[in-house]
Order: C-alpha cells, then sequence, then structure tokens
C-alpha cells in the first residue's frame, strides 16, 4: 500500500468515525458551559459560540504566534490542557483536538463531561467540515452556514486568474516541508502556485533535505516564522544554501496553523507575492 | 608499523572517506558532476557542493581529528586507557556551556561566544576530573567521576532546553547528547576551527612529556617534565578541541576511546606518536559515521552518535572487563 492511499484510508476513517461519533450522540439542547482545550477548536469557538456560552480556551490561543485570535481569546480565562481545571470549571461540553492528551480526554469522559474531538483541518475542505461540525456541536447551525458560505465567497474572489503558476516549497524548522496534501498546501494553491516539494515525492508532510531541496531550486520558499529564544531546528533557515535562494517576505504565520478562515488571509498575502514574481 | 606508513595510510583513508562524504548525499547527484561543480560554477548543484556537502565533510574532519587527539591525550595523561572526553563528562559539559550560550542569547549576540562557553565547560569538567581521580588516575574513581559529571550536565542541559520559550529546544536534547553534523555550514567551520588548531597545536606538542610520564612521574620529573605546566597544558588542549566540536556538532561519544585503543599497538604504545595517529584516525571515524548515517536513514538526520557508541560500547565494555581486576 503506497504512504498516499493509506493516507487516503486514514482521512476516510477519521471523517467517518467523526460523522459516526456526532450521529450518535443526539444534540437535545445547545450546550450552555462549552471549554476548549485546543488551539484550532478555540478559534472555532471563539468565531462560532454565542456570547457567554464559551468559558475557556487554551493557554496557546491567546499567543499571537500560534493563535489568529490571540486578542479575542485574551478576553477569556485560559486553561492548560489539565483535566483538574478544565472539570472545575464545570463544561457539558468540551472540545478537544486529536492530538490533545488521550488521558485528559479519557478522564473528562469518565468524569461524565461530554468530550468532543476534532481531527486537524488537512484541507481548506475540512475547514468547511470543521466549521459546520463546531456549529452543530455548539447549536450554532445557521452561523456556521453562514461563515461556510462567506469564506467560499472569498476564497473564490482570491482565485488566481488562469496563467503561469510558479513553484514555492514550504520550508520550515528541521527542514520539514509540507507538500499538496496539506492544509498548508492547499492555501499554496489556492494562492496560485504549484508545490515545489511534489517532485521530490513530498505529498503530505515529510523531512526534506536541504540538498534536495536546493537542487529543486523553487521560485519561491516560504518559512515559518522564527519562535522566541534559540534553536538549533531553525538554524537550517539561516543556512548560506537556502539564503542564496529566493525567500517570502512573509513567514507562515498563525494563520496556517488551523483549519479555520483565517487562512484566507494567508492566501492574500501570498497571491500578492506571486503577482509580485511575476514582475 | 613506522610511524611514515601509518599516518600515510590513515591519511589516505581520511582523504578516501572525504571524497566518499562529498560524493553522497541525498540529492544524488552523479560523481564526476559532483566535483566538476565543486570547482567550476554550475548553479544549483555547485550551491550543494560548496555550501553544503563541503562544509559538512570538512567540519567531520575537525570534530573528528579534535576527539581522537583529544582522547588520545587524556589516556596519555592519565595513563588509562578508558579516559575518554565523551566518558568523562568533559563533552557533555561543553554541551551544557554551548547550550548555555545559544539560550542565553549570548551566541546571537557575539558568535564566537558558543565556543567559547563551549570551551569553558570543557575546562571546568577536566579540571574537576583530573582534581578528582588524582595524579594517576585510577579507573574506578576516573569513571565515578565521569559517569556523576556527565550525569549533572546533561541534567542541566535538559533543564536548560525545557526552559527555553521555543518550542523546537526541548527536541534538541537529542541533539546535544548524541551530535550530528547534518545541515552545518562554513559558518560553523570557520567559528570552530580557530579554537581547534589552537589546541592542535597545544596537544601535538606535548608528545615527549606523555612519553617519559609513561615511566612514572617521578622520572619525568627527573627528565625535565614540568608535571603542574603538562596538567593545564592537557586540560586546555582538550577543552579547546572537544568544546569547539561540541559546540558546532554536539556530543559524539567513543570517538576518542576507540580509535586510540586500535591504534595503541601499531605506535608501540607511544604517546608521541599516537597523538598525530588518534587525530587523523578520528577524522576518519567521524567521516564514516557520517556517510552511514546518510546511506541509512537519509531523511531522519540519524545522530553521529548512534553509530559511534555501536562501535565504541563494546570496545568500552571489553576494556572494562579486561582491567576489572584493577577496577577492584
Amino acid at each position: 500500500m503506497t504512504a498516499r492511499a493509506a493516507r487516503r484510508i486514514w482521512a476516510w476513517l477519521r471523517a467517518s468515525s467523526a460523522a459516526l461519533a456526532l450521529a450518535a450522540a443526539p444534540v437535545a439542547a445547545a450546550p450552555e458551559r462549552v471549554v476548549s482545550m485546543n488551539l484550532c477548536t478555540d478559534q472555532l469557538a471563539l468565531m462560532l459560540a454565542a456570547p457567554g456560552q464559551l468559558l475557556s480556551v487554551s493557554a496557546l490561543s491567546q499567543d499571537p504566534r500560534s493563535s489568529a485570535m490571540a486578542e479575542a481569546a485574551r478576553r477569556l480565562p485560559a486553561n492548560h490542557g489539565r483535566a483538574e481545571e478544565v472539570f472545575l470549571m464545570r463544561p457539558d461540553l468540551v472540545l478537544a483536538g486529536s492530538y490533545t492528551t488521550p488521558a485528559t480526554r479519557s478522564m473528562l469522559s469518565r468524569l461524565g463531561i461530554r468530550v468532543e474531538t476534532l481531527p486537524p483541518a488537512a484541507s481548506l475542505d475540512e475547514v468547511r467540515s470543521n466549521l459546520r461540525t463546531v456549529g452543530r456541536l455548539l447549536g450554532r447551525e445557521v452561523e456556521a452556514e453562514a461563515m461556510v458560505a462567506e469564506f467560499d465567497a472569498d476564497l473564490a474572489a482570491l482565485a488566481p486568474a488562469e496563467g503561469e503558476r510558479p513553484d514555492a516549497a514550504l520550508y520550515q524548522a528541521q527542514g520539514y516541508a509540507s507538500g499538496p496534501e496539506t492544509l498548508a498546501g492547499e492555501i499554496l494553491a489556492a494562492a496560485g502556485f504549484d508545490n515545489a516539494a511534489a517532485a521530490a515525492g513530498v505529498s503530505g508532510g515529510a523531512f526534506l533535505p536541504l540538498e534536495v531541496l536546493v537542487t529543486l531550486a523553487p521560485d519561491l520558499v516560504v518559512s515559518g516564522g522564527r519562535q522566541p529564544g534559540a534553536s538549533r531546528a531553525e538554524e537550517v533557515l539561516d543556512h548560506p544554501a537556502l539564503r542564496a535562494l529566493h525567500r517570502s517576505e512573509a513567514p507562515m504565520g498563525s494563520d496556517w496553523v488551523c483549519g479555520t478562515p483565517h487562512v484566507l488571509a494567508a492566501v492574500e498575502r501570498l497571491s500578492g507575492e506571486r503577482r509580485a514574481l511575476a514582475h | 608499523m613506522p610511524a611514515p606508513a601509518l599516518n600515510a595510510a590513515l591519511l589516505s583513508l581520511t582523504g578516501a572517506l572525504l571524497l566518499a562524504s562529498l560524493l553522497i548525499g541525498p540529492a544524488g547527484i552523479a560523481p564526476g558532476t559532483a566535483l566538476l561543480a565543486l570547482v567550476q560554477d554550475q548553479g544549483a548543484t555547485t550551491l550543494v557542493m560548496r555550501e553544503i556537502r563541503l562544509p559538512r565533510a570538512l567540519l567531520g574532519v575537525c570534530v573528528g581529528a579534535s576527539l581522537g587527539l583529544g582522547g588520545a591525550a587524556m589516556q596519555g595523561y592519565l595513563r588509562n586507557p578508558l579516559a575518554e572526553p565523551g566518558l568523562l563528562g568533559v563533552s557533555s559539559s561543553a554541551a551544557l556551556g554551548a547550550v548555555l550560550a545559544i539560550q542565553t542569547g549570548l551566541a546571537a549576540a557575539f558568535a564566537p561566544a558558543l565556543p567559547l562557553a563551549a570551551l569553558a565547560g570543557a575546562a571546568l569538567s577536566g579540571a574537576a576530573i583530573l582534581l578528582l581521580a588524582g595524579p594517576r588516575g585510577p579507573s574506578l574513581t576516573l569513571i565515578l567521576a565521569g559517569i556523576a559529571i556527565s550525569a549533572l550536565a546533561g541534567a542541566l542541559t535538559s533543564l536548560v532546553l525545557n526552559l527555553s520559550p521555543n518550542p523546537f529546544a526541548a527536541t534538541e536534547i537529542v541533539f546535544w547528547m548524541l551530535g550530528s553534523l547534518a545541515d552545518r555550514s562554513f559558518s560553523h567551520l570557520w567559528l570552530a576551527l580557530p579554537f581547534m588548531a589552537a589546541g592542535a597545536l597545544l596537544l601535538l606538542r606535548l608528545g615527549p612529556a606523555l612519553d617519559a610520564l609513561t615511566l612514572g612521574e617521578d622520572a619525568a620529573a627527573t627528565m625535565g617534565v614540568r608535571l603542574l605546566r603538562l596538567r593545564l597544558s592537557v586540560v586546555a588542549g582538550v577543552a579547546a578541541m572537544v568544546g569547539a566540536a561540541t559546540a558546532v556538532a554536539g556530543t559524539v561519544g567513543f570517538v576518542g576511546l576507540v580509535v586510540p585503543h586500535l591504534l595503541r599497538p601499531l605506535v608501540g604504545a607511544r604517546p608521541s606518536r599516537l597523538l598525530p595517529a588518534s587525530a587523523l584516525g578520528g577524522a576518519a571515524m567521524v567521516l564514516a559515521a557520517d556517510v552511514a548515517v546518510r546511506l541509512i536513514l537519509p531523511e531522519r538526520d540519524l545522530k553521529l552518535g548512534v553509530l559511534t557508541a555501536l562501535v565504541g560500547a563494546p570496545v568500552f565494555l571489553h576494556l572494562i572487563y579486561a582491567t576489572r581486576r584493577r577496577l577492584g
């Protein structure tokens, strides 16, 4: 089985199990005390929740380096993903990501709290499905549908005209490259770029040796924003061989992290760079 | 084996491995094209050869030579085949110094602070080892002191990296423990080279004094060896070489143990001949390990220390077995 087929099947399993879980759980009344423990569910809940419905978001979503909605998140008390503090908030719904520690999730379930887990979006289409899922969980289906419609309209307005598609590589700390079948890869494609890493056989995310990237000679290299402090992982981004390539001015910041309509800001910035490249 | 023949053999081995290091890589460039691109501008291929593979290969030579020579010098001074910078905690203390320089932002403000801090860490632990082990360096004290210093330095390195606000920092504990040459550039080489060169000059001149020391301290003193000065030179030289090597490549263990051990019978157990031979042998060993990590798992940045430990740990166990009577 190829890696690609495996990923497809995995994505299908994830999607269908999420659908089953949702179908099985009857959403009787809208929850009134919602706690979100994951950066991405935080932002979706912040966008969709009714006033007073959302009690707390994760501390990560208050950090502007990772969160596109840090300001809104700061108006709510933060949680740090610990079962104890979340339980003491007496939530009737907890939103978690599939990377939230399983021990914490099952502990909360054992304590009788409804925990719903959302997988991270791996495509622009999953932005839509995540909006709808969180909308349904919060009893805000109408708002979610409106937001999906707005997202679709904005995305269509940003669609690049036919014509030349330059090559770009998404290259981050430790030499991690995002291929076309990732959320970042779809942002890149929506901005009118071809994914350079695809030529090296990268479809999802993979560690791409620097010398392979240099040999691919992409028209543009988009890298992650720098984190505070220092790390050897990020040193590769300062390598002279990488500096010799054309680098994007806008880093892959908080807009790229989660599958929310904020990805449109990243598409827009990148489209601007593509037009600048053409001239 | 006569000295010139041995050194010529080691030099050609190192040369062959240097060539292999330049020709082997994930980009899959044909050997002819690769060598041509090194001397003539061929666009992206030249960028790969000159800025990625060449500094990595040269750094492999320098790091290996530093570790081999450092190990041979420590073993010569302590007259104990178990003395090695990695095992005695000198390398892990150097790593602690380097990590402190990086995480405090000192290295970003003043680049040479990185090797200097690593040198300071290595010198402190080297001096502590020599003090704890005493002049003859009995195996038990030496190894126990080494374990304690390694554990302390390793724990402090983990602490500093875990306290860092950078999300990647904590994952780098593995790099500082096991070492890697992946994605190093000429800036790393130029940073480390002056310290390595100064250390090499210092240590290579100690050959006659270490030869005299094999007859015992009193005999060496009557032959004009100034013991305190010898001790300081060993600490300074090893600290400069191992500190600089660790600052740019992390902790690569066992090179300073295995190489002198393998070469000792070939040089008639004379420290003065073992020193240069170990430098060449160390270079060959690290180059071989660095070629191997690229062949085994090219896209995973397998750490150098994994391979050197696979070779080195059995040698270490054998040495412990052989010296177990002295260990008591």
